[in-house]
């Protein structure tokens, strides 16, 4: 069985990899140009949003409507830095410094609001998201409503590459740690996780933390591509954005938040060429996909287990219970 | 500015939020459901009272009543396409529906009628007196706001305490599968509930544009999250406490704006409402509900 696990880890990063390099190319000749990138630099970005909120709603159980605060935070937290030290280095640490102070609001928030429920944990993850928006309209270094300017450009495709993948399998791998266990189970019952000896105040808050530290860097990649921000983007409507993208993917399916913020993507860019009702009709499309599949795409399913399942069996020619273990995993 | 001054202005708007805040928490009441729908049917209301001031050239009384009307057939229509389907589908599922028709509610006004902000008719005859005393200035249109709030909210009060639907919303709400045991009509109950709530908002939303003057189809985003906030500070499902809490929220904004910086007037609301929740989740007037296994 662990060979299989290796060689699917192979598999999917040879699989990851091919992707990196045909986009790169693509990059190359020109054949992607500089719309087309800002596509793929939002779809990344709006991936790493929306896994980061999944951990939070989809597997943690918490309602949060707040996500595009924490972007804020690391949006301006890294313009701000990168200003200071352009740089790469001074990049890198711009888009820590950011993920790391929309953790440590994250924590902050989270540790007394999270005692509450349901729909009271949204409202005040909202509230909290305004405040934080109300602050940096007010703020003298984020220059207020007109927002910041010609933020220096590092991110490319290969940053955008690796941040995102590098959500992707880090939160997936918390998922699948005894700690993303604990979360799922606070999902299922609180008070049957507790009973059973999880501290779910502990679970919730480092749940919460973590997402919001993703969100940060969301937030500080973007700044960097599109080197303007303004407290407005990240208003109310970026935080249903996100919300949208995981429910419509399946809450608590990773691959389904994936697969949701590329084809909502590629459905908004279509859409594009109607302008006025370009809104409209994502509006009415959303109704339709919750009247007809409320679970989602995905459901709480995965899409890579069960494809990496059958590859595996067809390298190896054996399905065999060992396979079903395998793919549990 | 002197106190009562404020106290006034704070009151009118506040009377505003109140009308808006009791469509959320009956609605909430009752199915559990943030709707957010609800602040667009608010400027749904505010066009329509735009449109027979405007275009119709009738009175504002009877435009408040046009307004009304309209709004309680599309809070009807809402609920019965939108949210019904869903009612045993998870809640979550449901609130994206309700942020997917407050999409298409803003977006399909705002290609209907353009983006840009609308300014209604200025106002004449009585509706242009003000009334000053010792330095305080009453206008008109606050007097109207005031009256028409608590004809409003005596006659929702009327409905909900002394009317057999009204009976039957407080049952639905208490507990859904009892009361359909005894043999209430859930599904008419929910849609006379967001048609309640929506010919408030359709009001509100006449009476915003007569007092400030200008619309515009986003106009129901703030207002609508500061209405839920007051619901949730006065405790939400609670009538009374929705109220409150509208009154509540108006007069901290006009004085956070009239003795402070008014830039933060919203911060301050949100974090009333933080504290509010972390304090007393319930709310004001809620009550505490033990954690069943």
């Amino acid at each position: 069985m662990k060979g299989i696990m290796k060689n699917r880890t192979l598999l999917k990063s040879l699989i990851l990899l091919a992707g990196f390099a045909v986009v790169q190319l693509l990059v190359f000749v020109d054949v992607i140009d500089s719309y087309i990138m800002g596509i793929i630099a939002r779809t990344c970005i709006n991936i790493i949003l929306a896994v980061s909120l999944n951990l939070i709603t989809g597997f943690t159980g918490q309602f949060s409507l707040g996500h595009a605060g924490f972007m804020s935070i690391g949006a301006y937290v890294c313009a701000i830095t990168t200003f200071r030290y352009p740089t790469i280095p001074g990049f890198i640490a711009g888009v820590l410094l950011g993920a790391i102070c929309a953790a440590i609001v994250g924590a902050l928030v989270g540790l007394p609001t999270l005692r509450l429920r349901g729909d009271y944990l949204a409202i005040a993850t909202l509230g909290m998201a305004e405040i934080i928006r109300i602050l940096f309209l007010n703020m003298k270094i984020t220059n207020g409503a007109a927002g910041l300017i010609n933020i220096p450009q590092f991110v490319n495709w290969p940053w955008l590459f690796i941040f995102t993948v590098g959500t992707v399998v880090l939160i997936s791998n918390y998922i699948k740690s005894a700690h993303g266990r604990a979360c799922i189970s606070i999902r299922e019952d609180e008070i049957a996780s507790e009973s059973m000896g999880i501290n779910t105040t502990r679970t919730k808050v480092t749940a919460f933390t973590i997402g919001a530290f993703f969100a940060g860097i969301a937030g500080a990649l973007y700044a960097s591509y599109f080197f303007f921000i303004k407290p407005d983007l990240f208003g109310f409507q970026k935080s249903i954005d996100v919300l949208v993208i995981v429910v419509f993917g399946g809450m608590g399916s990773i691959s389904g938040s994936v697969i949701a913020a590329v084809l909502l993507e590629v459905i908004s860019t279509m859409l594009q060429s109607i302008v006025e009702l370009r809104m409209v009709f994502y509006a009415i499309m959303l109704v339709i996909i919750m009247l007809f599949r409320p679970q989602g795409l995905m459901g709480s399913k995965e899409l890579t287990v069960i494809m990496f399942k059958e590859q595996a069996g067809k390298l190896f020619g054996r399905i065999r219970s060992v396979g079903g273990k395998g793919g549990k995993a | 500015m002197n106190l009562l001054q404020q106290v006034i202005n704070g009151l009118s708007l506040g009377s505003i939020y109140a009308l808006i805040a009791l469509g959320y928490t009956m609605v909430y009441g009752i199915i559990k459901l943030i709707n957010f729908a609800h602040c667009d049917i608010y400027m749904i209301g505010a066009y329509v009272g735009y449109l027979c001031l405007t275009k119709l050239h009738i009175g504002v009384l009877p435009s408040i009543l046009i307004a009304m009307v309209v709004c309680t057939v599309l809070g009807i229509l809402i609920e019965k396409i939108a949210y019904k389907p869903l009612r045993n589908a998870t809640r979550i599922a449901v609130l994206i529906t309700a942020i997917g028709v407050s999409m298409f509610l803003e977006y399909g006004m705002m290609y209907i009628f353009k983006a840009n902000v609308r300014a209604y008719p200025p106002m004449t005859g009585w509706m242009a007196k003000s009334f000053r005393f010792s330095g305080l200035t009453l206008t008109s249109q606050q007097i109207l706001i005031f009256a028409s709030t608590i004809i409003l909210m005596i006659l929702l009060q009327f409905i909900v305490r002394r009317t057999r639907i009204g009976k039957a919303m407080r049952a639905v709400s208490l507990d859904r599968d009892a009361a359909e045991l005894m043999g209430i009509n859930v599904d008419s109950t929910i849609s006379f509930t967001f048609a309640l709530g929506s010919a408030l908002a359709g009001a509100a939303g006449v009476l915003v544009g007569i007092y400030y003057n200008s619309i515009n189809p986003l106009m129901g985003a703030l207002p609508g999250l500061k209405a839920f906030v007051a619901a949730v500070f006065g405790g939400i499902g609670v009538i009374p406490g929705a109220m409150i809490g509208g009154y509540f929220i108006g007069l901290v904004e006009v004085f956070v704006s009239g003795y402070g910086n008014s830039m933060y007037k919203d911060a301050v609301v949100f974090a009333i409402l933080i504290l509010i929740l972390i304090i007393k989740p319930s709310g004001l007037l809620g009550k505490n509900t033990g954690e069943k296994v």
